[in-house]
């Protein structure tokens, strides 16, 4: 069941909470707007943000399908968008030889009809069985630029060109969001069609927030610690800092460990779940950890 | 505020971005207008976060709105005036600009007519022949005049990279590939009536790499670098997906100075650009600023790398194995040139060379235009052969 979509920033930002989605003022506004001018959002930010999970938490709360399509290098039409089914066809056109009947522009109207054509995830959102469905486009960025090109067909006039067919026009556009690691730029023209987003890391509030929601089983005590160690970490100089999603396995964790408190051995052993290159570790493990999980808990303890 | 004067408004602010290089097109100023009725913005923050989502779309660009958002929207009145500061008949009267505002915003702000610079000309009287050029490829930059400089600076600008290409995955049709193309086999086919099924072959795509450049110019790269950022111009604006970055005792991102098409425009904007020119080197911080802030950024999609470099290092190559090893693995292949390796009694002695030379592809001589066109030459063959060649340095 489709539900309505939001009417004010204030209503986007509600549904996104009662998604379970703890979003600051700048990610409603922006998802309003989208919603509002039915316009693709952009996202972008460092892994482990919780870029997809916007996706997710629309999708669900709106009550429309979720249609994702996981980009990667090399990716086509025929894996984006629609493909004929040849072996089908290639049935079809032996049934009409034995049946010795049909004449040539009978059967090629025949074979290149609705029929034998497979919907990808872009079509399938042009193309939905109910209403309007949710298009997550997952990282984009690791695709390569004819993909973007091709996009923009799609993204600016809801609709895909099928030669042997003709165009599929969406009746409603639907809701679109694009998400990017930034592992290169994407270019002007797909970003000037959306509405940008930088998802940034939560502030130590809204992360607490967040663990209370994602990980209710851990102790209140144990999650000010965790985001406090964590947002120290995130000041250190690190090649790849914890996203929230690290926070939340990490807390996760340390509550099957049955902890209840932190503890520099334990944070020793756990670190591997924060932090997944070999360099931050090297630096963090030992003294260092053990000096920021004193100070986290005295500013949890605060 | 009445939908005229909100128009109006969000027009100046946009032409204010604008003119502090950020690229809005008259359509994200009416997609903005739009937005702002439609989130019926009544706060600031509000206001705030509707228009960047709106005109931003790099968040490298946020430190520019946010200060342009500030003293716009302060106070519109104000912001008002100093659009008018902008016009040409009203400069020299504009207040000095807020000690921490940025330099781009106070240029699109206070834009001032720039003195013209009365510009070198070097008259060349004599063309060049085929023989003289032939004894200018083979000159060190180190040792050319300002006349064969010049000419030199001439060649170089056609000079071009063929780097060699990689494989795809995207298939184009091709008469011996080894892909069946299904698609096209079926239509030839129905083309025929459908009794005979002639197969309509694929083959991948082949597709330059992204090229990622990496340029000393420290005092000691000082002769040879000047000459190599021409080359650089020549093949950054020969086609797309090229980066380049200079270092000294840091590293500065000039691909967007290099963009202009005009070699002297470029090369002056690249002269604003670099802070540390010809000063000391660090080799081993530089690369690690690179593999940490843009490493993941610019390096994917199997990128090459070229790493322009003596090898002379002020910190005698501390930290500098361990970056090279980190860029040497996050790239497809890493080459290194060097201008001292026109010196038969090159050796690699240097700490700093020591520590970088395990994890090259490739190290080639790079000082005078023979090198440049060997450098071309060597870089469109197959690079296997490379590692052969190299292992005699090691």
């Amino acid at each position: 069941m489709a539900h309505p979509v939001p009417k004010s920033i204030d209503e986007t930002q509600t549904l996104l909470a009662a998604g379970d989605y703890v979003a600051d003022r700048s990610l409603a506004t922006s998802l309003y707007l989208s919603l509002a001018m039915k316009r693709p959002l952009f996202l972008e930010g460092e892994a482990g943000v919780g870029k997809t999970e916007i996706a997710k938490v629309v999708a669900e709360a709106l009550g429309r399908e979720l249609i994702r399509l996981q980009c990667y290098e090399g990716l086509d039409i025929a894996q984006a968008a629609y493909e004929w089914n040849y072996p089908r066809q290639m049935i079809e056109i032996r049934m009409a030889e034995a049946e010795g009947a049909a004449s040539r522009e009978g059967l090629e109207q025949d074979i290149f009809s609705e029929r034998f054509l497979i919907r990808r995830p872009l079509l399938r959102a042009l193309q939905p069985l109910g209403a309007a469905p949710v298009l997550l486009i997952d990282e984009l960025d690791r695709t390569d630029e004819p993909f973007e090109a091709y996009l923009l067909e799609v993204l600016s006039d809801w609709q895909i060109t099928i030669p042997e067919i003709g165009t599929v026009r969406a009746e409603e556009p639907p809701v679109v969001v694009i998400t990017s690691n930034r592992t290169r730029e994407i270019h002007d023209a797909v970003k000037r069609r959306c509405f940008y987003h930088w998802v940034d890391y939560p502030d130590a509030k809204r992360e607490l927030e967040i663990l209370r929601r994602k990980a209710p089983r851990a102790q209140e005590s144990l999650s000010r610690e965790v985001v406090a160690f964590v947002q120290r970490l995130r000041k250190s100089d690190l090649f790849k800092q914890p996203g929230v999603a690290e926070t939340i396995d990490w807390a996760n964790c340390l509550v099957a460990l049955d902890r209840v408190a932190l503890d520099p051995e334990t944070v020793n052993n756990t670190l591997g779940v924060l932090l997944k290159y070999r360099d931050d570790l090297e630096k963090v493990a030992g003294e260092e950890a053990a000096r920021m999980v004193a100070e986290a808990k005295t500013a949890a303890a605060a | 505020m009445t939908e005229g004067r909100l128009a109006e408004n969000v027009m100046h602010f946009a032409r204010l971005l604008r003119a502090a290089g950020l690229r809005i097109g008259p359509d994200r100023v009416i997609d903005c207008v739009n937005a702002l009725q439609i989130a019926g913005a009544n706060n600031r923050e509000d206001w705030y976060w509707t228009m960047s989502a709106v005109l931003l779309s790099k968040q490298e660009q946020r430190p520019i709105f946010d200060q342009a958002f500030r003293i716009f929207w302060r106070d519109p009145k104000l912001a008002e005036k100093m659009m008018q500061l902008m016009l040409p008949q009203a400069h020299g009267r504009a207040p000095k600009p807020e000690e921490q505002q940025s330099q781009r915003l106070t240029d699109a702000l206070f834009a001032q007519k720039k003195q013209e610079q009365p510009s070198e000309r070097i008259e060349l009287e004599a063309r060049l022949t085929f023989s003289s050029r032939e004894v200018l490829q083979r000159m060190d930059f180190d040792t050319m005049s300002a006349a064969e400089l010049a000419e030199a600076k001439k060649l170089i600008a056609e000079m071009r990279l063929p780097l060699p290409v990689v494989r795809t995955r995207r298939f184009r049709p091709h008469r011996a590939g080894r892909r069946i193309d299904l698609r096209r086999t079926l239509r030839e086919s129905l083309r025929e009536g459908g009794d005979i099924i002639p197969l309509v072959r694929a083959a991948p795509r082949e597709l330059h790499p992204p090229l990622v450049v990496l340029c000393d110019i420290s005092g000691s790269m000082n002769p040879y670098s000047r000459m190599f950022l021409h080359f650089l111009h020549a093949i950054t604006n020969d086609r797309d997906r090229v980066s380049v970055f200079v270092f000294g005792t840091r590293l500065t991102n000039i691909t967007r100075q290099l963009r202009h098409r005009d070699v002297d425009v470029a090369m002056a904007k690249v002269a604003d650009a670099i802070k540390d020119w010809s000063g000391g080197t660090r080799i081993g911080g530089s690369l690690r600023e690179f593999n940490w802030r843009w490493g993941r950024r610019v390096l994917g999609q199997n990128a090459c790398v070229l790493l322009v470099s003596d090898g002379l290092d002020r910190e005698a190559g501390e930290g500098l194995a361990e970056e090279m090893e980190r860029l040497a693995k996050s790239c497809r292949y890493l080459v290194w040139l060097n201008p001292l390796l026109r010196y038969d009694k090159f050796e690699a002695r240097p700490a700093g060379v020591r520590a970088m030379l395990p994890h090259v592809d490739l190290f080639l001589p790079v000082h005078n235009l023979k090198s440049l066109i060997d450098l071309a030459r060597t870089l469109s063959g197959p690079m296997t052969r490379m590692n052969q060649e190299n292992r005699a340095w090691r």
